[in-house]
């Protein structure tokens, strides 16, 4: 490397939450600091002393450092130096901050995937409140959201954000780019109590097979418990052909995606609010999924203005058998949450069939009946499914069976 | 030199002259009785004025002369012209060419249009300023520029301090929209219509000598007139009195941010699930885009429940406009339109009513409006452990905004606080305010995205959310959270001279900003 002088971050006007840094290296003269802060006063000395720990870190001990800072949090100051040190000097030390003890929480193959949020992963103020819209999971893009240049520095501010940033029990999730740059990628989440990885753009089990095998060697390496789970994102023609194989060819898949904006340009129509045009990959997707024993989940919705288009976009996905839908917007997360829980009358339905279960157990019936409809077990399994959704949902109290008197005709 | 200080009931240092003027510390809510009369000013005579009631002199130069300008008088002027307004800076710069000194400005509030009055007091021709501080006005005297010691009010300890005679106005200059040449004055009409004039009536009633500057001389009678010509001196007409879209923007902007839509979806939810949002609910709310959103989302409870709010208290706004037009609100009491709709309603409206702060906000009156809302939505740029808020100096130290009628309004019966956590890096909820605006007792709720805490003294608040699912934390907790998600700031350094004091509505000094170290 010679290189002596990097640049990482962002700034300018409506920049916030963020910092750029400029490094030279130089020969003498120490650590020269040119460091202009919106929060100078009350963050000005412990924003050098960080950035001072982290080049002591890498054995800098000559370098002018320019910074910009529009309020970055510490996590990103020292991605962002990281990411400048690593420009210039070749080192496969990490500067880990400290893990947030909150953050370690384990995932769960059949949990509900009805929301995930997008991230985009080279912005931090995005991220520091990305947890608070009760999406079901965040999704910290290193793909499609990040500039081509910016992917390297996008990684490490990722990473950063994995230890430092809560988010609140949604689901941990990372996309990770395509090939071997989202082998690398792996590198930088696995070890960092990632829940999920989404592999963008699949067409192949082999894709599958690759992320796989790196995941279970990162986490050997790492002695890692956790779960980590998959989701693989079928946007190209070939991949909604292979979905089936795809779906099944690994155990760590929970869940798979369709990408329609990808996939509406590899057909060569244009994709419209009705979908009638990838109505065949969608239910093709949906039947993939329901065979191998996992979520199909549906594309995101692109217009963040109309809530009563994307409104009626979930209903009809979910009437498709799509289990959840991706985010853009905090502001989509309600209403896709509501689309896809359960209505009232298919709770009161439930409700009542789950009850004369019980009752029909205790009097040691084998044959459930509500009023004098015969009910099959697959109906019963079906409606308890929906009465613990309604109750995680805070549809219904958690004690509802002592709530309501039972019918006793 | 050194001035004697004592520590006031609030536990801070403050001193016991401020401007050679004797003060009295703070000595707790509703503790301080004043004794006395009213002031009253000079006693005026028709045999003085024309009969034929034509009091317009051909320039603000004349009248201010007419008036009697000279070292070390009071001019106040009021801000109904916001950030648009032409008339205050121009009264400083004839003062400065006619080489009068040490004037004191007492402003109801100052804007960022009003820089360049910085110029007049490094030229000694302005003292102090006696009002609110902004952007760079704070920054000047947060670093100690000022000459004389800024004294920072309520917009209802302003009333106070005329009625009570802390302030004697020597002349009020009194922008208006639409006056004729008695004096009569209102704030519709013309090209710089603003609304309402409430600010400016203490001022027309207690200053030694009133002018009324217009840019719309309309034939006698200007009715209703909220500047009364009785009170006027002089009329002076001029081509423009503001810059129109700068004293009310179009449109009040609703906010688009997630995170502060996600505040005000759990103020309304925190209203309506503790009981005080309903039928007949009085309330005010702000013009910030967070107070909007509430104001929106709290509309839409009101309509799906089939309630109507009494009345709402203005600053009023498109927001309440519509609630006042779809029948959800009984009456608007404004004091201050700020957009074009509200303006436009003020007009046509007869339930959208001009109700001066005078009336609204005074401490020292046989009761006012404020003890009457039910719900007060207000903002603060730190709150403490123990609630108290601050409003006038950012964590800092600098001086950035002024009281409003923040102080005023803490005097509700449910004073609820919706906040970030944190701005860019720097926490909301802080150990101890930097300085100290409202006393945490009147402060009963803090709303922000990571949760909502409630005073420990409003147990009946606490009771009634006690199983609403709302996510309550002690406002310790919000403050570690803050601080492990933004680090711990550093404090300011402070100077020992003091460079504002903060008065409390009833006068009494509450608080002192300090000269920042440099």
């Amino acid at each position: 490397m010679n290189n002596r002088l990097a640049v990482s971050g962002n700034s300018g006007p409506k920049v916030r939450s963020d910092c750029q840094m400029e490094l030279e290296l130089t020969d003498d003269g120490g650590i020269v600091f040119d460091l202009k802060s919106k929060v100078m006063l009350l963050y000005g000395e412990s924003i050098k002393n960080q950035c001072l720990e982290i080049l002591e870190f890498y054995g800098i001990r000559n370098a002018i450092l320019k910074i910009t800072d529009s309020g970055a949090l510490p996590f990103v100051i020292s991605a962002r130096i990281e990411a400048a040190v690593k420009q210039l000097v070749d080192s496969d030390k990490e500067f880990l901050p400290e893990i947030h003890e909150d953050n370690k929480y384990p995932s769960k193959r059949d949990r509900f995937r009805f929301s995930r949020l997008y991230v985009p992963g080279n912005t931090p103020s995005m991220m520091i409140n990305a947890g608070l819209h009760s999406a079901d999971g965040i999704i910290l893009d290193l793909e499609d959201s990040v500039a081509p240049e910016k992917k390297d520095e996008a990684r490490i501010l990722v990473r950063n954000a994995l230890r430092q940033i809560c988010f609140y029990g949604a689901e941990r999730m990372v996309r990770i780019n395509q090939g071997e740059r989202g082998l690398k990628d792996l590198e930088y989440v696995i070890p960092h109590y990632v829940n999920l990885i989404l592999i963008p753009k699949c067409e192949s089990k082999e894709e599958v097979k690759r992320v796989e095998s790196k995941i279970n060697e990162l986490r050997n390496l790492y002695h890692i418990d956790n779960e980590v789970y998959l989701m693989p994102i079928i946007e190209s023609a070939a991949g909604v052909e292979m979905s089936f194989e795809i779906a099944r060819s690994s155990d760590m898949i929970v869940a798979i995606a369709i990408g329609l904006e990808d996939l509406t340009a590899d057909l060569g129509v244009t994709r419209t609010k009705e979908g009638s045009e990838t109505l065949y990959a969608r239910m093709r997707i949906v039947n993939a999924a329901k065979a191998a024993g996992i979520q199909p989940i549906d594309s995101v919705f692109s217009d963040i203005g109309d809530m009563e288009a994307l409104r009626l976009n979930v209903l009809s996905s979910k009437s498709l058998g799509f289990e959840g839908m991706g985010c853009i917007h905090p502001r989509q997360v309600p209403v896709v949450r509501q689309g896809f829980a359960p209505g009232p009358e298919e709770i009161e339905k439930s409700r009542k069939i789950v009850l004369a279960y019980d009752e029909a157990r205790r009097n040691g019936l084998g044959v459930v009946a509500l009023g004098t409809k015969m009910i099959d077990q697959p109906v019963v399994a079906r409606a308890q499914r929906t009465v613990d959704l309604a109750v995680s949902l805070g549809l219904m109290p958690g004690d509802w069976k002592n709530d309501v008197p039972i019918e006793t005709e | 030199m050194a001035i004697p200080t004592t520590i006031n009931a609030a536990g801070r240092e403050v001193p016991l002259e401020v401007n050679g003027k004797p003060v009295i510390p703070f000595k707790g809510v509703g503790k301080h009785k004043p004794f006395g009369n009213k002031y009253g000013p000079p006693i005026p005579s028709c045999s003085d004025f024309p009969d034929d009631g034509n009091k317009v002199v051909p320039t603000l130069e004349e009248a201010l002369l007419r008036c009697g300008i000279r070292d070390g008088m009071t001019i106040s002027t009021h801000h109904h012209l916001r950030d648009g307004d032409l008339i205050s800076n121009r009264i400083f710069e004839l003062a400065s060419v006619m080489g009068v000194k040490d004037l004191v400005w007492f402003p109801s509030a100052s804007f960022p249009c009003n820089d360049p009055v910085i110029r007049y007091l490094e030229d000694g021709t302005i003292n102090r300023i006696e009002g609110s501080m902004n952007g760079p006005l704070g920054r000047f005297v947060s670093e100690g520029k000022m000459k004389g010691t800024a004294v920072l009010r309520s917009h209802g300890g302003r009333v106070q301090a005329i009625q009570d005679g802390d302030v004697k106005i020597d002349i009020a200059v009194l922008a208006a929209p639409s006056a004729d040449a008695f004096g009569n004055a209102r704030g519709t009409g013309g090209k710089s219509a603003c609304g309402v004039l409430g600010y400016a009536k203490a001022d027309s009633m207690y200053a030694d000598k009133v002018i009324v500057v217009t840019d719309n001389l309309v034939d006698l009678p200007c009715f209703p007139a909220e500047i009364e010509g009785n009170y006027v001196d002089y009329v002076v007409v001029v081509d423009r009195i503001g810059i129109p879209e700068k004293i009310v923007s179009g449109t009040t902007q609703i906010t688009k941010s997630p995170d502060r839509l996600l505040i005000a979806e759990l103020t309304a939810s925190f209203l309506e699930k503790s009981g005080i949002l309903k039928d007949g609910v009085t309330m005010q709310a702000g013009a910030g885009g967070t107070s909007l959103a509430i104001a929106v989302f709290v509309h839409g409870i009101l309509k799906s429940k089939g309630w109507k709010s009494k009345f709402g208290f203005g600053g009023s706004t498109k927001y309440m406009v519509e609630m006042l037009e779809q029948g959800q609100m009984g009456y608007i009491l404004d004091a201050q339109a700020f957009d074009l709709d509200a303006v436009l309603s003020v007009s046509r409206n007869p339930n959208h009513i001009p109700y001066p702060v005078f009336n609204a906000y005074n401490y020292h009156s046989k009761g006012n409006l404020t003890t009457m809302m039910d719900i007060m939505i207000l903002g603060a740029t730190e709150v403490d452990l123990n609630f108290n808020g601050n409003v006038v100096t950012h964590s800092d130290g600098y001086l950035l905004h002024g009281i409003g009628g923040w102080q005023n309004c803490l005097h509700a019966r449910n004073v609820i606080l919706p906040l970030p956590l944190f701005r860019d890096r720097i926490p909301v909820i802080v150990d101890e305010v930097t300085t100290l605006c409202g006393p945490g007792e009147l402060i009963d709720v803090i709303i922000t995205e990571r949760g909502i805490a409630i005073n420990p003294r409003r147990t009946d608040l606490i009771e009634s959310v006690r199983n609403s699912g709302l996510p309550l934390r002690t406002i310790k907790e919000l403050k570690d959270e803050a601080e492990r998600i933004c680090g711990r700031p550093a404090k300011p350094v402070f100077d020992d001279k003091i460079v504002a004091a903060i008065k409390w509505v009833d006068g009494t000094v509450i608080d002192v900003v300090r000269k920042l170290k440099q």
